[in-house]
């Protein structure tokens, strides 16, 4: 799958602004997938560029949870689930039985719907990645990478004087950034998120989507989301999934405000979903 | 409209109401048979945890005693001659049967430590404490008889009768008959009588110690009416033994101690010189081994099953016989341990070593279900995150969901280990039900268990063992008290909530 991407297999015609810019991160060629006897995602084909973020929008069940899911393989850990086509990411096919789970998911890293932070202290909950893949040669490395990466994700101002505090005593905000800190913290170069701020308040996403916003100077950023206003906040690149295919993609802008699919419009403008 | 609506709600909590009554008096019924239980165990085992020692002089006599080996010297035989220089009366074969029997067969323990540490004492005369028979001991505690003892109201004569057994007792005067009843004992100094029969001005009695045929004055004070409310037949000890220790005890020789020996020594024929501590280093021993065994084959499975096995009929059976085994008797693991470990494999009869084994097979189930609910309890998303860093699923298992799952894990294996230390019938079948009396030196040397030396106890027909069985259930108790509590202290400790 080194093959570049020819633009007509997008399902938007035209060629938009930012997948202009040519070099993709994520591939996907006529992805199925099924959970059991039950299809999830039919036929999927989708570029998502790098240094930018593609934002995922539909209604639930719609599929884009599970796709995004499939880029770093995490289905990997629902027996039922069977994934057939094409994912690449940097052009290598990561369902290759070749690939090393491992070191794809150190380089697809993912933040979860819910703040997950290892019930540790924050120090070590940034620590544990580097560790495991022997990323630090001492401790004086380790401790750079750990303040390196909370400084990324803004919380270390914040946590600098309580790095041996459990990471499950901070905020819901702030356990999320600790949680992207702990995703950057092995050098990943595609972020995955799980739509990370269902669970906060209104001031945390705005931290968080500032967040994103910085981190897209450095990082191929997938998000799901379920609202729209995020999307279109954070997002150059909104993917629109309706009962498990892409029905749109395109600049998020335009998306927004001339959108190809009658169904796309509908769910936008809150017609349904 | 209105008014059906109103009594419907009426009908609901009045059903509420009943609900909440039936509720509590299950839990008022269970918290009664709960107390009965307890107190009835607590007060039936407390007299055991107490000994009865009397104080006696004993003169070490060089000739019973060798100073070259103080150890082999026949120090009962002192201790009975201490014994009866206190009640010289006891001059037939049978009345110095009798008084014997009121000292344990390891009664001179004290007296032969004494003299073993310090040999100079050969020769000389000290005093020490001797432990009563098992018999006397329960005579001391007042649970062979009721006994009361009343000083003698008046004076009394004492005379032999005239032509037959026995003896005369009047008043001082002839109005003044002592007021006695058949079956009372009559005691001063060494006197010892039983009265006979009660007539108008006299009463009659038997001599149960040998005494002088001529008269005896006796002023008010100086004699004491003994009254024993158990017949002499159903009791294990005879009137002329507890005159005896009567005496010994308004002597003041009678001292009681904490019964160290019950913790200290193992199982013996003699209920005064019994002791749990053999019981309980089996038990120990064994609850080691099962704890050896169990503890890594269960969590190891717990883990497989959890973490790693395949979803498919075969798992989904094993799962459903793991389930089923929890719930077979226990009596079923003996018999299998019986034919696996001894018969086949030929392990030693009575070890630890197999009864480990067989207690670990019981509590493996109940081990590996309580350490599944545990790795089940902890979220999902821990192990997202940790596979979401790069990290492969032993290392997130290893790493993060099992430290987080310990906690339940050792709640159910210290539960699962309560029940090991609790069980009896399995170790029958494995032989560690046989008299033992040395204290088990290893993990294969002859042991029994703390529940199994209850159902000894309970088994044989002394009564001063009623109390030792009661007083090891006590222990017993104790120690799965001490290990609920600590699951609980785990589990509250360590517990965390998502």
């Amino acid at each position: 799958m080194n093959a570049p991407v020819p633009h007509q297999t997008l399902v938007t015609p035209e060629k938009p602004k930012a997948l202009a810019s040519g070099q993709f991160k994520v591939t996907a060629r006529d992805v199925d997938v099924y959970y059991g006897d039950k299809q999830a995602i039919k036929s999927l084909s989708i570029d998502i560029p790098d240094r930018s973020v593609s934002a995922f929008i539909g209604p639930s069940g719609c599929g884009k949870s599970t796709f995004l899911r499939c880029i770093n393989r995490m289905n990997d850990t629902i027996p039922a689930c069977r994934v057939t086509g094409d994912i690449t990411v940097d052009g290598n096919d990561i369902y290759d039985p070749n690939i090393d789970v491992v070191q794809l998911r150190a380089k697809v890293g993912m933040v979860f719907q819910k703040p997950n932070p290892f019930p540790k202290p924050i120090y070590e909950n940034v620590a544990y990645g580097p560790r495991i893949h022997g990323l630090a040669r001492d401790k004086t490395e380790l401790d750079q990478i750990v303040e390196k990466s909370l400084r990324k994700a803004g919380l270390w101002e914040e946590v600098k004087d309580r790095l041996q505090n459990p990471g499950t005593g901070l905020s819901g905000g702030q356990q999320q950034r600790l949680c992207i800190a702990r995703a950057i913290a092995v050098n990943p170069e595609v972020i995955l998120m799980d739509e990370p701020c269902s669970a906060l308040d209104p001031i945390a996403t705005a931290r968080i989507e500032e967040l994103i916003d910085e981190l897209r100077q450095n990082y191929c950023i997938v998000i799901v989301t379920h609202s729209m206003q995020q999307a279109a906040r954070v997002s150059q690149l909104t993917a629109f999934f309706h009962l498990g295919t892409l029905v749109e993609y395109g600049d998020t802008d335009e998306m927004f405000t001339a959108p190809q699919e009658k169904r796309t419009q509908d769910y936008i403008t809150g017609r349904f979903g | 409209m209105t008014e059906l609506r109103s009594e419907l709600i009426a009908k609901r909590y009045r059903a509420e109401r009943r609900f909440r009554f039936y509720g509590a008096t299950a839990l008022a019924v269970t918290a009664a048979f709960l107390a009965v239980l307890l107190v009835s165990i607590v007060w039936q085992g407390l007299p055991a945890f107490l000994e009865k020692k009397i104080q006696l002089e004993v003169t070490v006599d060089p000739a019973a005693v060798d100073a070259a080996n103080p150890v082999a010297g026949d120090y009962d035989k002192l201790l009975r001659e201490g014994l009866r220089t206190l009640f010289p009366e006891a001059s037939s074969r049978v009345l110095r049967k009798a008084l014997n029997g009121l000292i344990s067969t390891g009664g001179s323990d004290d007296l032969r430590s004494r003299v073993v540490a310090d040999p100079s004492l050969i020769g000389k005369t000290l005093t020490v404490p001797a432990l009563l028979s098992d018999d006397a001991d329960l005579y001391l505690k007042g649970q062979q008889t009721g006994v009361t003892r009343a000083p003698g109201a008046s004076a009394i004569q004492i005379a032999p009768l005239e032509g037959e057994e026995g003896f005369l007792i009047t008043g001082d005067t002839p109005e003044k008959s002592p007021e006695a009843l058949p079956g009372q004992l009559v005691q001063a100094g060494a006197v010892n009588l039983r009265i006979t029969a009660a007539k108008p001005g006299y009463v009659t009695a038997e001599a149960l110690t040998p005494m002088e045929p001529a008269m005896q004055q006796l002023a008010a004070g100086q004699w004491q009416l003994v009254t024993l409310s158990v017949p002499e037949q159903d009791r294990r000890i005879s009137d002329v033994q507890a005159l005896w220790l009567e005496k010994l005890k308004a002597e003041g020789r009678v001292e009681t101690g904490f019964n160290w020996r019950f913790f200290t020594a193992g199982d013996s024929r003699e209920a005064e010189l019994a002791g749990v501590r053999g019981a309980l280093v089996g038990s120990l021993l064994t609850v080691a081994v099962a704890l050896a065994f169990a503890l890594p084959l269960g969590v190891a499975a717990a883990i497989y099953l959890e973490q790693f096995a395949p979803k498919n009929r075969f798992t989904d059976l094993i799962e459903v016989n793991i389930n089923n085994l929890a719930a077979v008797p226990s009596i079923i693991f003996g018999l299998l341990g019986l034919a696996v470990f001894l018969n086949f494999f030929g392990l030693p009869r009575s070890a630890p070593l197999v009864g480990g084994l067989v207690l670990a097979l019981l509590v493996l189930p109940t081990i590996i279900i309580a350490s599944r609910a545990a790795l089940k309890a902890v979220p999902q998303s821990i192990t997202e995150a940790a596979l979401g860093v790069g990290a492969s699923k032993q290392q997130a298992v290893f790493q993060h969901v099992l430290p987080l799952a310990l906690p339940g894990i050792m709640t159910g294996t210290i539960l699962g280990l309560a029940r090991a230390f609790g069980e009896t019938a399995p170790l029958l079948m494995i032989g560690m039900v046989a008299f033992i009396a040395d204290i088990p030196s290893g993990f294969t040397s002859a042991a029994t268990a703390l529940p199994v030396q209850v159902f000894l106890w309970s088994d044989l027909p002394e009564a001063a063992f009623k109390s030792k069985t009661a007083a090891a259930i006590i222990v017993l108790l104790v120690v799965l008290f001490a290990l609920n509590a600590a699951a609980i202290y785990l589990r509250k400790r360590f517990e965390r909530r998502w």
